[in-house]
């Protein structure tokens, strides 16, 4: 199995989650988050003073799926993700050992 | 009969100012909240609690004596009033002043006491310690309001009868007493820790739009009510009133589109205020087109003197400086430019062939006021500092004063956040509670 993070802009999360539900995902976390990578931040002014304002607001996006539906599954995110502008975010994944349903306690990708 | 006819209340004139009275009061709630909206999140409920409890002590030092002070006849040789209606004493539902109750009268200018204490606040934002300001109050009010209300207000008082300054409804007393003594207390207390090096962003601003509104509301209280009836120089009071305030938020935006790049909200809203703010002293004595060009004098200065605590490192936090006192000495200055004698009864200013005369005269007052209201708090803040302490501990600052001070936070921020552990409500009081921290 395989945990999906995905580090997205918050207006393209509604997006993502359509795409997963048409790959058959069927529970993902969401959490707000917030960095920077390449995009750097922005600028505020308040009464004439600036603000630079480095940490920008994602979502972060969390799913385990099974092995083979990871690659179909990582496509599908970066698809609904992408605008083409900077701070599109990024997509990664990570080996699972195991998973359990707390409240059946299936092991596995019975668990999924 | 003759005689009766001067002493007897007339009803539209009482009826307006029990309104106005209590359009006042408002101010301070709206104030707090435009403050409050100003601040972080860590330190809003201190920043309302200040001005709330100000209304509060205020009142009680303004019935036990500062009325008495402020508009009682004078005593030594007009530097106060007597104590005689100290308590309030003599005065009753029969008392009048004008052609309104006495009481009535007392607690009009009690509301504009509360307000002027409760402006200072804007300059000690996150840092000062509330105990401190408890003991502040009421002493400043005495001190540092009172005889400045006297001077101005008073019978027989030396700045509008001797000196013949004109100042229709607190550009001195409120205003620059306000702005003055906040730039007092700001350096006694020192900048907040972080100050120009942390981020310190408005954590509200629909709350400071919100609190610029009731301003604004209250403020034709404020200015048509210091008519003290309900007549025709009420009326172009309240008019200058909505002019001066939206010139002011024009000016003010048109130097952020120009400068910053973006009109914003903040700047709305100060503008607003500043050119409210510059018609509180001359709504009474300029023309309609003295009103457009005072408040857009005010939105245009006061959004480039907010800027001046960055360049000379005074923590002014909130702006009472750049907007209440650079503001109030515009307005009141500029009486003397744009004066008229059908509003006035009498004085011209400079562009009416008044010549300078009613200028001077402003100026006058204006440093006189302002030395006062500013040498005098910094004495006041400073003995308070060194006996029980003016700043907050830096622990307390860190953490925010909701949370240290009172022991409540303002928002619940999700599971995670400050919210209230769930079993916390049902525990009985007595049962304390550590705020996870």
């Amino acid at each position: 199995m395989k945990l999906i993070t995905a580090i997205v802009k918050p207006y393209r999360l509604d997006e993502v989650k359509t795409a997963l539900q048409e790959l058959g995902v069927h529970g993902l976390t969401v959490t707000e988050a917030s960095g920077y990578g390449r995009q750097r931040g922005h600028t505020e002014v308040y009464r004439g003073a600036e603000y630079q304002v480095d940490l920008v607001p994602k979502v972060r996006i969390e799913v385990v799926v099974e092995d083979a539906a990871s690659d179909a599954v990582i496509d599908a995110i970066v698809r609904a993700a992408h605008t083409g502008k900077i701070g599109d975010g990024k997509v990664w994944a990570l080996p699972v050992e195991t998973v359990v349903r707390v409240r059946t306690g299936e092991r596995g990708p019975d668990a999924l | 009969m003759t005689t009766l006819a001067a002493a007897r209340v007339d009803t539209g004139d009482t009826a307006w100012l029990l309104a106005a009275t209590a359009l006042v009061l408002l101010m301070t709630p709206g104030l707090a909240l435009f403050y409050g909206g100003m601040v972080r999140t860590k330190s809003v409920l201190n920043m309302l609690m200040m001005s709330f409890v100000s209304i509060a002590l205020v009142t009680v030092v303004w019935l036990a004596a500062g009325y008495s002070l402020a508009f009682g006849d004078d005593a030594f040789g007009g530097l106060i009033g007597t104590l005689d209606h100290a308590g309030m004493a003599g005065l009753g539902p029969d008392s009048v002043r004008g052609t309104v109750p006495t009481l009535l009268f007392a607690t009009f200018q009690l509301t504009f006491a509360i307000i002027t204490a409760a402006l200072v606040t804007g300059a000690i934002a996150d840092r000062a310690k509330f105990a401190a300001w408890l003991v502040f109050v009421p002493v400043w009010a005495l001190l540092v309001y009172v005889p400045v209300a006297h001077w101005v207000w008073g019978p027989g008082g030396w700045i509008l009868t001797e000196l013949g300054a004109l100042d229709f409804a607190g550009g001195l007393p409120v205003e620059i007493v306000s702005g003055a003594s906040g730039l007092a207390l700001c350096l006694v207390l020192g900048p907040r820790l972080g100050f120009k090096k942390d981020a310190m962003r408005p954590h509200n601003l629909p709350m400071v739009m919100l609190g610029a509104g009731l301003l604004w509301f209250g403020w034709f209280g404020f200015n048509a009510g210091s008519a003290l009836g309900a007549n025709g120089l009420a009326a172009a009071a309240f008019l200058n009133t909505l002019a001066a305030g939206s010139t002011g938020l024009l000016g003010w935006l048109f130097v952020e589109q120009r400068r910053d790049g973006h009109p914003t909200t903040l700047g709305a809203a100060s503008g607003a205020v500043a050119g409210l703010v510059a018609i509180t002293p001359s709504c009474g004595s300029v023309s309609l087109l003295g009103a457009l060009a005072v408040g857009l004098a005010a939105g245009v200065v006061c959004s480039y003197a907010v800027g001046w605590k960055f360049r000379l490192n005074y923590d002014d936090s909130l702006d009472v400086v750049g907007v209440h006192l650079v503001g109030g000495v515009i307005g009141t200055l500029l009486i003397g430019v744009f004066a008229v004698e059908e509003m006035t009864g009498g004085p011209e200013g400079l562009l009416y062939g008044g010549g300078l005369t009613q200028l001077g005269r402003q100026l006058a007052a204006v440093v006189v006021v302002a030395v006062y209201a500013f040498g005098v708090t910094y004495g006041i803040g400073r003995l308070l500092d060194r006996t029980i302490g003016f700043r907050a501990d830096e622990e307390h600052e860190h953490t925010g004063l909701d949370l240290t001070v009172h022991a409540e936070t303002a928002y619940d921020h999700g599971v995670l956040g400050h919210g209230a552990p769930v079993s916390a409500s049902v525990l009985p009081s007595a049962q304390k509670v550590k705020p996870q921290e």
